[in-house]
């Protein structure tokens, strides 16, 4: 079987259209990245969603989280700092057993940000909630109001601090949601870590964009909250819980 | 009557700077614990992601408590117009500031940043009660300054009931305010209690009456003044009312809580189960700080020694409730998944465990010695002690 005429001429025309076009469609991939000086945009809402019955008895994404970001592991596991750990639940009436990430929930009315008193915690406009290093007087204050125990304390000096992740002895930090990365257009590194070792079951992306999975997941399939009582409309959306 | 006399005290006496050293060295022990916690971190302390408010907050919310409190008795006289406690209401005044900024360094000294207390006076977040109680302490010591100052100063003496007035206000905000730091801590099931607040304002009662009376008692006596037995009696009185004020309060508090099914857990904890915050509770908070006092206030016959035990008891019993209120609050695991067992690296699902290091007592005492020796430095610099309280020098009328 062979090409006629004018089929290669539309086939041909059609390649060098595309190749044409690839650099355009790049182009404007490129023009949606943010850059790092752009604001955060109230339009988006970054958050996670987490198929707990995906995750398996691995702890990936801890250690991709914390190797990110430089947390490191002081052998006192009551004052090191934690900004992800795994959580094992256990049903008091059924025992049935399950595990899952947990970090802070990026709320949407996070209870952190009510009480500290110098404003120091606060929330970006798509929804990041950060820590401000340079105004936080280290009162715990948030801590206290954590519902989800997400913060830690800095107790001690810090060390190998990575560029992109500043932190300080006696301060409080939490998750940051990788906000050096998604600046840059990456998934947090948990998320990724999760679907290259892990159980797959995470799920970065922006809760307000029709055309992301996440939206779409979201609104097609059963999600939940943590301590969804409270009320606080989190940015990470748990299933199978 | 005859109008009052005030006079400094000598303070030249050995016993009196053998006092002055005692409490200027506690202070410095305490200044050095907090230059250690800071320098080395928090982690040489009790404290723990999971207890993040230890031992230093329990001594600074007792010392921001009980001033609010000492500034009762002179409340009790420009406000409440009762004419026996007016030559009391300059040293009310003075315990209050002092208690105060005792509380108030134990709090800063104890942050994690205290070199940025700038930062926390430049920048506020309006909705941070947090914020406003700094408006308030600050506030309060401006107050209680304009009140003293009408009381000492002849020409503002007519004043004198609107400034006390104002402060009585001031405090009761201020109180309520210290209270709703941990009423508002939505996700704990231990603070969430409308209660907590006018909790804290019969504690304040309680603690303050209970520093003023001591303080009082053991001046007068340092000094040689005269202390009448009827002014003594009255005081007593009062400090008993209160402290079953409190309990009643106490009592209250549990008992909604174990009405609430979400509470059943967090009370099983606090009135059964918890260990070392259980017997606080009962052995230290109930027993020390309630029983023994009214006992003691209330068994017919005064005894000097007998009013300063039950001063102290309530004390010591103060400390003891706010030690299970403020840690063991937050030993107590959240509820993250209700319904389920849970356990992770972060003592998820299990009671914290906490034990108070050397330097958090020692920053705690510190405060409190700081304020007494405020106490004792105003004493000496100022007119704020009568000279006599003797029953025939106060109104014979009013006993
Ligand atoms: S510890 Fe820092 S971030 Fe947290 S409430 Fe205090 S000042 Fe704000």
């Amino acid at each position: 079987m062979s090409l006629g005429r004018r089929e290669f001429l539309a086939w041909g025309t059609a390649a060098t259209a595309g190749a044409a076009l690839a650099p355009v469609i790049s182009l404007v991939e490129l023009a949606q990245a943010r850059s790092p000086e752009e604001a955060a945009s109230s339009l988006r809402r970054w958050g996670l969603l987490i198929d707990i019955t995906k995750c398996a008895d691995c702890d990936e994404c801890v250690t991709a989280c914390h190797t990110e970001n430089g947390v490191a592991n002081n052998g006192r596991p009551r004052t090191d700092a934690q900004w992800i750990r795994k959580v094992n639940l256990r049903d008091k009436r059924t025992a049935v057993a399950q595990t899952l990430p947990l970090m802070c929930q990026h709320c949407e009315d996070p209870p952190c940000v009510d009480v500290c008193p110098t404003g120091a915690s606060f929330k970006r406009d798509d929804g990041i909630v950060l820590v401000d290093k340079h105004t936080c007087i280290g009162c715990r204050y948030c801590v206290m109001a954590c519902p989800y125990g997400a913060r830690s304390f800095v107790h001690e000096t810090v060390t190998g601090q990575r560029p992109d992740v500043p932190r300080g002895k006696g301060t409080v930090e939490s998750c940051t949601l990788c906000v050096h990365r998604v600046d840059r257009g990456d998934a947090p590194a948990c998320v990724e870590a999760c679907n290259r070792d892990g159980g797959k079951a995470m799920l970065f992306g922006d809760l307000n964009d029709a055309s992301a999975e996440i939206h779409r997941r979201l609104h097609a399939e059963p999600s939940a909250q943590v301590r969804a009582d409270l009320a606080l409309d989190t940015g990470v959306r748990y299933q199978g819980l | 009557m005859t109008p009052t006399q005030f006079r400094e005290i000598e303070g030249r006496s050995g016993g009196f700077f053998a006092l002055l050293c005692t409490l200027v060295l506690l202070v410095l022990a305490g200044l050095g614990a907090a230059w250690h916690m800071e320098h080395e971190g928090h982690h040489v302390t009790g404290m723990s992601n999971r207890i993040v408010w230890g031992t230093p907050h329990v001594f600074a919310v007792f010392l921001i408590v009980a001033a609010s409190g000492a500034l009762n008795v002179a409340s009790i006289a420009s406000v409440f117009g009762r004419d026996l406690y007016k030559p009391l209401a300059r040293l009310s005044g003075l315990l209050a500031v002092a208690l105060l900024a005792g509380g108030l360094s134990v709090l800063v000294l104890d942050l994690g940043r205290p070199d940025r207390l700038i930062v926390a006076m430049t920048h506020y977040n309006f909705k941070s009660i947090f914020a406003w109680n700094i408006f308030l302490y600050t506030g309060f010591f401006a107050v209680v300054a304009v009140y003293l100052w009408t009381m000492f100063e002849r020409r503002m003496n007519s004043h004198s009931a609107r400034a006390g007035l104002l402060a009585f206000v001031w405090r009761l905000v201020l109180t309520t305010g210290t209270g709703s730091i941990f009423g508002f801590l939505v996700a704990r099931e231990t603070y969430n209690s409308a209660l907590l607040a006018p909790l804290f304002i019969v504690m304040s009662f309680s603690f303050g009456l209970a520093v003023f009376t001591l303080v009082l008692m053991a001046s007068f006596r340092g000094t040689g003044r005269a202390l009448g037995d009827a002014l003594i009696a009255r005081l007593t009185r009062l400090l008993g009312l209160f402290v079953a004020a409190v309990l009643y309060f106490v009592l209250v508090y549990h008992l909604t809580n174990l009405y609430i099914a979400r509470h059943h857990e967090v009370e099983r904890f606090i009135l059964l189960g918890g260990g070392i915050y259980t017997a606080l509770f009962w052995i230290g908070q109930v027993l020390v700080g309630g029983v023994i006092p009214l006992a003691l206030v209330f068994r017919p016959g005064a005894s000097r020694s007998r009013t300063a035990a039950a001063a102290g008891c309530v004390i010591a019993g103060g400390l003891a409730q706010l030690y299970v209120l403020i840690i063991g609050g937050q030993a107590f695991p959240q509820a993250l998944f209700p319904g389920k067992e849970v356990a992770s690296s972060f003592f998820d699902g299990v009671v914290a465990s906490y034990s108070p290091s050397l330097a958090e007592i020692a920053l705690g005492t510190g405060g409190m010695a700081l304020a007494l020796a405020l106490t004792v430095v105003g004493l000496k610099v100022l007119p704020f002690l009568p000279q006599s309280l003797s029953d025939a020098a106060i109104d014979p009328a009013e006993t």
